[in-house]
């Protein structure tokens, strides 16, 4: 077995549309970039790499807007270059300067089943597969992580729970809907300007299968 | 000296006659879920209180200093003298061999070093790539209210003006009003989570963890301000694993922490109308309650 699925749920979510990231808005379910990062945060190791082939939506899409007080600088490296090197200097941000207030357009009350495979892509990997899925079955089902998954921003932190028989669970929204355009995944194959590749989501009875997506750039 | 566990934390407080986080959407009235009329407190809004506190105790100095500051707290806008980290030696021989991209990383591992705020709670520093971002190993999510809360609005009078424009035109009066908006009382609930490997890519230590318990338990203490009223920090049980990949899932730890209104109380208005229950009882192997506060 190299197909694993996980039930993860959360109050909150913001998996942002690359189109509107400025005042935040959410896609209306989670992306398969997203999923796949909930998998890496439990393993990940640069001998694997994991693959979403199916997302089951298992709650109604709700919606929640907040507004927050955001800093617009990031932090300069130069500056910290010159402080590093002098020893001293004034870094510091201030927020009543540097200060915008952005509206989010966030998920509410979300819970997803997603299923991923795991690929081998180095030699150890692929002389010995067992191992790493043991290793990915023995820490879902004990709850450890690298670091906790979260559904698309950090402060959505989300609970999840290994489902060994996806058929005893409960079924999959029963809604039907074209999502239009989403994003799929960044490549990385360059890795100093990553692209991002979109997919045409369909969502038959709650579930978006992956493996017949149409994935392009 | 570097973490080598993993804690997952549920930290408590409550508001009294005050507005713990404004919402800028909504005239600064307090946030609320709109659906369910619960109170919620933002992630960053209780960040920035640690970030006040530990600048506070600090004084801003590194390795403690706070790179993204509030001007109310600080008041001593002088230039920093910054601890070397590592051999300089090294920091200048580097420079002629190796490409940018491990100057980034020197940069960011000493932007680490010098402030508490990135290596607790990360930042993003400018150049390109993805390499210019620090993840930090302290995750905090929104704080909700156990119960719904209501949102009280009071108009004020301030007998003086701003302007001598204003003045001529009430004729003298010098009168306006303003609004405050209050929660009469409300508990909140918060969830935090610390990675143990993500402290070692940004040197977050045991000392800097004890230091943001303590942040935790006493911020509220030195964020008084007329708009907040009576905040306090009620609990905070941390659950430390004794791995660094934990030992239980963190949604079942949290599950233990109940706070529940008593059943006599119809309204209620201080931090005795609830019941706090922690269930001790067979707590997962490996994992141990700390209870703070």
């Amino acid at each position: 077995m190299t197909s694993f699925c996980l039930e993860v749920s959360g109050d909150f979510a913001c998996f942002t549309r690359p189109e509107m990231k400025v005042e935040r808005v959410s896609y209306d379910v989670i992306t398969p970039s997203a999923a796949r990062s909930v998998f890496e945060a439990i393993l990940w190791k640069p001998a694997i790499r994991w693959e979403v082939r199916r997302i089951e939506v298992l709650k109604p899409i709700k919606w929640i807007s907040v507004r927050r007080n955001e800093v617009s600088a990031k932090a300069s490296v130069r500056n910290a270059q010159t402080a590093m090197n002098a020893g001293q200097g004034n870094l510091a941000l201030y927020i009543e300067d540097d200060r915008q207030q952005r509206a989010g357009l966030f998920l509410r009350d979300v819970a997803y089943r997603l299923h991923a495979e795991l690929l081998p892509v180095g030699d150890d990997a692929r002389a010995n597969p067992a191992k790493y899925r043991e290793m990915f079955l023995r820490r879902a089902e004990k709850g450890q992580c690298v670091n906790q998954p979260y559904l698309g921003c950090r402060e959505f932190a989300a609970r999840f729970r290994l489902v060994t028989d996806p058929d005893s669970e409960v079924p999959a929204l029963a809604e039907s809907r074209d999502l239009g355009w989403m994003l799929y995944d960044m490549d990385f194959a360059a890795v100093s300007d990553p692209k991002p590749r979109f997919f045409r989501a369909d969502l038959q009875n709650g579930v978006i299968d992956l493996t017949q997506a149409q994935v392009t750039a | 000296m570097s973490l080598n566990n993993r804690y997952d934390f549920v930290l408590v407080f409550d508001v009294r006659d005050g507005n713990p986080n404004g919402d800028p959407d909504a005239g600064n009235l307090p946030r609320l879920d709109a659906e369910s009329g619960h109170g919620l407190v933002t992630d960053v809004s209780l960040k920035r209180k640690v970030r006040n506190f530990v600048g506070l105790v600090k004084g801003e100095t590194p390795p403690f200093d706070i790179y993204v500051k509030e001007k109310a707290v600080l008041n001593q806008a002088h230039e920093k003298a910054y601890v070397a980290v590592g051999a300089e030696e090294e920091l200048k021989g580097d420079k002629k061999r190796k490409g940018s991209g491990d100057t980034v990383g020197k940069a960011r591992q000493w932007m680490c070093a010098n402030f508490f705020d990135v290596r607790t709670f990360g930042a993003v520093m400018s150049l390109g790539t993805n390499c210019g971002q620090v993840r930090g190993p302290v995750q905090l999510t929104f704080a909700r209210s156990v119960d719904p809360i209501i949102a009280q609005e009071h108009s004020i009078t301030r007998m003086a003006v701003a302007t001598e424009a204003e003045a001529e035109k009430q004729q003298g009066d010098n009168r306006t009003m303003g609004r405050k908006h209050t929660v009469p009382y409300g508990i909140y609930v918060a969830h935090g989570f610390v990675s143990s490997f993500l402290a070692k890519q940004t040197g977050f230590g045991e000392d800097d963890l004890e230091l943001l318990w303590k942040a935790l338990e006493q911020m509220f203490e030195h964020d008084r301000s007329a708009a907040r009223g009576e905040m306090a920090t009620r609990g905070l049980y941390v659950f430390k694993h004794d791995s660094e990949l934990g030992n239980a899932h963190a949604h079942a730890l949290f599950d233990r922490i109940n706070i529940k209104r008593k059943d006599a109380v119809e309204v209620p208005r201080s931090f005795g109308d609830y019941e706090v229950r922690v269930d001790e009882a067979g707590l997962p192997a490996g994992v141990s309650l700390i209870k703070r506060v």
